[in-house]
């Protein structure tokens, strides 16, 4: 009864926090502006059915990939367990689905347990490419101390999480043996009958001990860890789905028109404008400067990112040393969006601190050097187009601030003047055919 | 070969087939002039009927969307549109992969509707009706040639085969580099680098993807786009390397074996 009641406490007190966290993530996302999507609702579902659940693009790494399926399946199936810790805490029973299930129960707790023990040998491998291998990705300059240890925390925590349920199993399954209590016959177990000779010899207190502690240990522990998965790169087995729904389905090279400059150059041109572009308000600021000018999508991207590096690792501008870094893009537009959230929570509404996205987090010098080639938008895992970023904010920068480099600006002057990128006269343009003859 | 205008076209009341947009470098870039005559030169042997737009034509507004001002962008645009749709042009033939996205993708929304294709993609169609014959090997027989993917062609446009089903037509061995296809390296280039320096790092993009040719044992660099070409033959005279390795554009090896 006490023990239901606690469990009670534990549960609401997590999903409180959890629910919190939802709604700021929420209000977060929705700092940004609109975001027109592209292609049908079909299109956009199969991208969702590939990329987030078929993992279809970790699969150009494919011996990562295969492990990365393993813990993300693994993660999906034994959190059907959940659903019986759940039942036993609440209703202080115990294997309540032994009942309902009969001989299945023991087939799923086996699958449970096969996939509990290939999580913790893919985790030790993931652990021992970052830490002992040092995969070069994993130690860019904007993988500081906090992103690492982030990604070695949910490491260890998988780990210590599947080694719980385990040893639950093999506690339980030694106390069946000696017929104590409710431990009702569940039949060996496909890992855990393997670790019951090492604490077979105890006592029978000291074993409802470790298994009532590793059943607390595995609840508690997946209650934590939904609560630090919205602070973490691990959002990402969330988020991935809506991301890769609301995937850009146009060809990659075809950047989104700009209508409040349409609408201005018409008039430059006198040429005649259509009806939306007479209804349409004043044109605000050209480009990003901050987070809130960006699309809600754009920032859903940045809550998204795994930091993988993998977009960075492709990136020209990255390889060869430039300062430019896709993934500190995404990384940097999360954290401003956090800061101004944040902002937001102590303020009641956002007071301006002097900071932007823009030369606070993310230099001219990043911005000038992409050559909008693309490779990271394909690289990633999950669709996130760091491009689209990089361009809008080199928008505000050209457009707004006039920071072009000075050959930009005599390629500009060139363009106005002689109608091409160089400084040749415009009458000298079919000079190439006169070469032939 | 005579190589007519629009405006030359309009006058007899007549319309070509295909409208051949020759690109500034096309037109200026005395390297690339070579590819632009080169595809005269197959249109030509081949009988379609093809017109250029002569000094009517003016930049599509590509390095100025990608280096962030869009307004010259839209100039640009909008000035072209009326040109072409003053023709009442219905197709178009690029050399240059930056003209080909721009126009394809991006002319649509701003009034522009044209069937677009790139040069690779003609050659290959011209290929397969049988329109061209090549002749074997020569000079190239038995030798290696790489291509290098160009972003705009590749990433951008997903343009991968018909470069090579071009180059396969040809009697050469056709070698990947490390970075291919979709993984294929930039050539540094893109998004307005062509126009400036480039920011600081301990390497040129070229440079990199240079080497990356080289260890093919390519004696041939294929490219497909004239920012591409540049920047490949930069990159081998940096590594001194113009005696043994050639870059040429697809156009220019097909307009060779005719
Ligand atoms: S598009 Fe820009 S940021 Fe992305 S890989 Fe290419 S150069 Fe790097
Ligand atoms: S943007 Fe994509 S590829 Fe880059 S670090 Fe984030 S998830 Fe990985």
């Amino acid at each position: 009864m006490v023990s239901s009641m606690i469990f009670f406490a534990c549960l609401a007190v997590a999903a409180y926090f959890v629910f919190n966290n939802i709604v700021k993530i929420r209000r977060n996302i929705n700092l940004g502006k609109a975001f027109e999507t592209t292609g049908n609702q079909g299109e956009r579902f199969k991208k969702m059915i590939f990329i987030a659940f078929g993992q279809q693009k970790m699969f150009d790494r494919p011996l990562v990939a295969l492990l990365h399926l393993f813990v993300y399946l693994g993660f999906l199936i034994v959190n059907i367990e959940m659903l019986e810790i759940i039942i036993d805490g609440l209703f202080g029973t115990h294997r309540v689905l032994l009942k309902f299930l009969g001989n299945s129960y023991h087939f799923m707790v086996n699958i449970f347990e096969f996939f509990a023990i290939t999580i913790i040998i893919a985790c030790v491998i993931f652990y021992v490419r970052r830490n002992v291998l040092k995969i070069k990705r994993f130690w860019f300059s904007e993988m500081s101390t906090a992103p690492r240890t982030d990604a070695n925390i949910i490491l260890v925590a998988e780990i210590l999480l599947m080694s719980a349920f385990l040893w639950m199993n093999a506690a339980d399954l030694s106390l069946q043996a000696k017929g104590l209590g409710h431990y009702t016959q569940t039949g060996s177990f496909l890992i855990s009958s393997h670790l019951v000779p090492f604490i077979d010899h105890l006592s029978a207190g000291s074993l409802i001990f470790i298994e009532r502690g590793a059943w607390w240990f595995h609840i508690l522990g997946v209650l934590a860890f939904a609560n630090y998965l919205p602070y973490s790169k691990h959002l990402h087995i969330i988020l991935a789905f809506p991301n890769t729904y609301f995937s850009n389905l146009l060809p990659a090279g075809q950047f989104k028109n700009m209508p409040e400059v349409t609408k201005e150059v018409k008039l430059m041109l006198n040429l005649p404008l259509t009806e939306a572009e007479n209804a349409a308000a004043p044109a605000g600021r050209f480009g990003a400067k901050d987070v809130p000018d960006l699309t809600w999508k754009q920032l859903m991207e940045a809550y998204t990112c795994t930091e993988c590096g993998r977009c960075s690792s492709v990136c020209p501008a990255n390889i060869t040393g430039k300062k430019l870094s896709p993934r500190k893009i995404m990384m940097d537009t999360r954290d401003r969006m956090e800061e101004i959230g944040a902002n937001i929570d102590k303020n009641g509404s956002f007071q301006d601190d002097g900071k932007t996205l823009y030369s606070n987090y993310i230099s001219q010098e990043e911005l000038l050097a992409c050559t909008t080639c693309n490779a990271c938008v394909d690289a990633c895992p999950v669709n996130i187009d760091p491009l689209s970023i990089i361009m809008d904010l080199r928008k505000f920068m050209i457009m707004e601030e006039s920071k072009a480099p000075a050959s930009w600006n005599n390629m500009f002057s060139n363009l106005e003047n002689n109608m091409a990128p160089w400084k040749f006269a415009p009458t000298e343009r079919f000079n190439w055919a006169k070469k032939e003859e | 070969m005579n190589i007519m205008t629009m405006a030359a076209f309009a006058a007899k009341g007549e319309q070509p087939e295909i409208l051949f947009w020759v690109g500034c470098a096309g037109s200026f870039d005395d390297r690339y002039k070579s590819v632009t005559l080169a595809i005269c030169k197959i249109l030509d042997k081949v009988g379609m009927s093809f017109a250029v737009l002569g000094t009517e034509e003016s930049c599509t507004g590509d390095p100025a969307r990608r280096a962030g001002n869009d307004f010259l962008f839209q100039m640009q645009a909008m000035s072209n549109i009326e040109v072409l749709n003053g023709y009442g042009i219905k197709k178009i033939v690029t050399a240059c992969p930056h003209c080909f996205n721009t126009i394809k993708n991006e002319y649509p929304i701003l009034g522009g509707n044209y069937e677009v294709i790139h040069h690779s993609e003609l050659l290959q169609e011209l290929l397969n009706q049988g329109k061209i014959n090549l002749q074997g090997g020569g000079e190239f027989k038995g030798k290696k040639i790489t291509y290098h993917d160009s972003c705009y062609l590749g990433r951008a446009n997903n343009i991968y085969d018909a470069p090579r089903e071009v180059l396969e037509a040809l009697d050469i061995s056709l070698v990947e580099m490390k970075r291919s296809k979709s993984k294929g390296l930039c050539c540094g280039a893109g998004g307005g680098q062509m126009f400036k320096e480039p920011e600081k790092g301990n390497k040129d993009i070229n440079v990199e993807r240079t080497e990356e040719a080289i260890e093919t044992g390519a004696t041939t660099i294929a490219t497909a786009c004239p920012f591409c070409m540049t920047m490949m033959s930069d990159g081998v005279k940096n590594k001194e390397k113009e005696a043994s390795i050639a870059v040429m554009d697809l156009a220019e090896l097909v307009a060779k074996f005719m």
